[in-house]
């Protein structure tokens, strides 16, 4: 266990290596930095000592440690269009996007694990043939679409919910948070609805069509030939069967909620980094591009050594088998 | 009046409405199971042993229906009662052991958690006499070392061993009845004699009722103290075993002892029965048995034969009708 651990940790670090490697090579090639951070009556003196003092001349071994050594403290330098420390402004914007996705990713599981097992069990039942086909809606229509449908429903027609912004924000320490006010909480409904319906429909397709297969096994018939009741064989026996490959694919979708938050942060003027990342396209701010790709990378490695080691206590036959037989 | 007997099933009909019409995979069949009794159950596969055996526990799966007849436990019928019901009747007074131990326990729990489970939902007792009461009956089934491997998970045990804890599982809320489907057949030829002695040992010890359904004749033989030969969804042939293994009425009886190789016998060929068992959607009218049958005739071909007394057993032929008749 703590091997498997170990070993899984150097492979983590190996991909941040890797991932830095491109957005250190994202520096070096996409476009001169000192001409991005200077205007246009500098002179060439002028540009070669602010080039010396950035250390853009010196080996590009050199550079890619500094690089490293930077990141790894969190210094990703200046943003070109801000002059503002990256760090920081990530900083600032990472509590929107993070309560944004946890809270979707919560309510893709919450709704998603009950619909998928009831479905899976009642498969001939009305309510599962609805279920079934608003997640066909929830698969097929684009998330920017059900966005702007949300908004028109809730916030146009029917004034329940902010159309756009976080709403009342309380700050704790360096984090803001929306989640204490209920302004905030209103805020966050409809966009946490529009970016988790996707991993909502997938997660409870995924979770139906491994109960149809569990519930067929003959452990789960030997449970009812027990008289286990109904309870027990359906959520503790058949649904604990279903979950290794639902953590699976939860930890890469929450990866991609927090990737891909830009669209629904668009949608709904979310103040978080998926829209700073896109003022940065704007802009070719390249600090704030590498470091988001830098944090992107990090969010999915970790979140997959969370989802490796979580296999571990939920299928016993992955422990190592120790001195019993 | 008489004790009535613990299991006794009247003229049940098991069917599976498909697209293409209902198929009857059981037809009208009756036996009765007495207390600590051991009845085997044999015949081909396909022919409705193992249907038998969960439509008596309630467990056929949709859309498997029970269609006619009844089954009772103690005279009390439970072929209709609710689910509920039945839930509390499964694993309390009826328990089952499945054909293979590899796939029957859950590969995510203890075995204690799920010995512990199963009494605690049966039986009024506290956790630690639960637990207490899990580890005397996996000693009680020849686990080593029970109290320890109590939190060993199913894969950490072989098959012959896991069948043993799946016996224990079985017999944890001390039911009056198991129904052992084919409990040796996914087992090493080695180990087989031991689980059926095992299982035949325990259920004695408890006074425990078995059905024993298998297509091996040699279980049969060694554990059962009454035989039902099933054949196309019927019964063949019912009686003591060694009526019908010595002297088997059925054509169909006859044909599969002259199929059973044995060690000390004089070697002669052994007999194979031609043809094989027809499919549900074409059983022929009459005698189900009747297209492979050598003693084959006219009415069998038209007139569904009954059960009709055979010394102490009883066989479903018209031949039987007629040698009764030229000797009375």
């Amino acid at each position: 266990m703590l091997a498997f651990t170990i070993r899984r940790l150097v492979q983590a670090i190996l991909v941040m290596l890797v991932v830095a490697l491109i957005s250190f090579t994202l520096f070096r090639f996409v476009g001169d930095p000192v001409n991005q951070m200077v205007g246009v009556e500098t002179t060439p003196e002028q540009r070669e000592a602010l080039r010396e003092r950035l250390g853009l001349n010196d080996p590009m071994l050199t550079q890619f440690g500094r690089f490293i050594i930077n990141a790894a403290q969190f210094d990703f330098g200046t943003s070109y269009q801000f002059r503002q420390p990256v760090a920081e402004l990530i900083g600032r914007r990472l509590p929107a996007t993070l309560e944004l996705s946890i809270v979707s990713a919560i309510f893709a599981l919450f709704v998603g694990i009950p619909m998928g097992v009831y479905t899976g069990l009642h498969r001939d039942s009305i309510l599962s043939k609805l279920f079934l086909s608003i997640s066909l809606i929830g698969i097929s229509l684009p998330t920017f679409f059900i966005g702007i449908l949300l908004i028109f429903l809730f916030s146009v027609t029917l004034q329940w919910l902010p159309s756009f912004g976080r709403g009342d924000v309380v700050q704790l320490g360096w984090w803001s948070t929306g989640l204490l006010t209920w302004g905030g909480i209103k805020a966050l409904i409809l966009p946490a609805i529009t970016l988790g319906l996707f991993q909502m429909t997938l997660i409870m397709r995924l979770v139906r069509s491994e109960m149809l297969e569990v519930i067929r096994t003959d452990y789960i018939k030997f449970a009812r030939a027990r008289g286990l009741r109904q309870r027990s064989v359906n959520f503790r026996h058949a649904l604990k069967n279903t979950l290794v490959p639902v953590i699976t694919i939860t930890g890469l979708q929450l990866g991609s909620i927090i990737a891909f938050a830009i669209i629904t942060e668009t949608v709904f003027q979310w103040p978080g980094m998926g829209l700073l990342f896109l003022q940065s396209v704007q802009n070719v701010d390249i600090p704030i591009m590498a470091a988001y790709l830098m944090l992107i990378a990090f969010l999915f490695v970790t979140i997959n050594l969370i989802v490796d080691l979580l296999y571990f206590q939920v299928d016993p036959r992955l422990r190592a088998e120790r001195a019993t037989h | 009046m008489t004790q009535p007997p613990l299991l006794s099933v009247k003229d049940l009909r098991v069917e599976f409405p498909t697209r293409r019409g209902i198929l009857t995979a059981i037809d009208g069949i009756s036996f009765d199971l007495r207390e600590g009794e051991v009845l085997g159950v044999v015949g081909e596969s396909g022919a409705g042993k193992s249907i038998t055996g969960t439509a008596v526990i309630g467990l056929l799966e949709p859309p498997g229906r029970i269609a006619g007849g009844e089954i009772r436990l103690k005279g009390e019928r439970i072929d209709n009662l609710s689910q509920p019901a039945m839930r509390k009747l499964r694993g309390k007074r009826i328990g089952m052991v499945f054909q293979d131990p590899l796939t029957s326990l859950n590969p995510l729990f203890t075995i204690g958690d799920q010995i512990i489970e199963t009494i605690l939902t049966h039986l009024p007792v506290s956790e630690r006499e639960a637990r207490d009461r899990a580890v005397a009956l996996l000693e009680e089934v020849g686990i080593p070392a029970a109290g320890q491997r109590l939190n060993a998970y199913p894969h950490q045990f072989s098959g012959g061993m896991r069948q043993r804890v799946v016996i224990a599982l079985a017999l944890c809320a001390e039911p009056e009845l198991v129904i052992a489907d084919e409990p040796t057949t996914a087992l090493d030829v080695s180990v087989q004699a031991q689980i059926i002695r095992l299982l035949q040992r325990v259920c004695r010890d408890h006074g425990t009722a078995v059905m024993l359904i298998t297509h091996d004749m040699g279980v049969i033989a060694e554990t059962a103290d009454r035989v039902a030969v099933m054949y196309s969804g019927r019964i063949a042939e019912i009686g003591p075993v060694r009526d019908v293994i010595k002297s088997p009425s059925h054509p169909y009886t006859i044909g599969l002892m002259g199929a059973i190789p044995s060690l000390t016998g004089d070697h002669e060929r052994l007999t194979q029965i031609p043809g094989s068992m027809p499919r549900l959607d074409s059983i022929p009218a009459g005698c189900a048995f009747n297209p492979r049958c050598s003693l084959v005739m006219d009415r069998c071909r038209s007139e569904r034969p009954q059960l009709i007394a055979a010394g102490e057993s009883q066989a479903a032929c018209w031949k039987l009708l007629e040698t009764e008749r030229a000797a009375g």
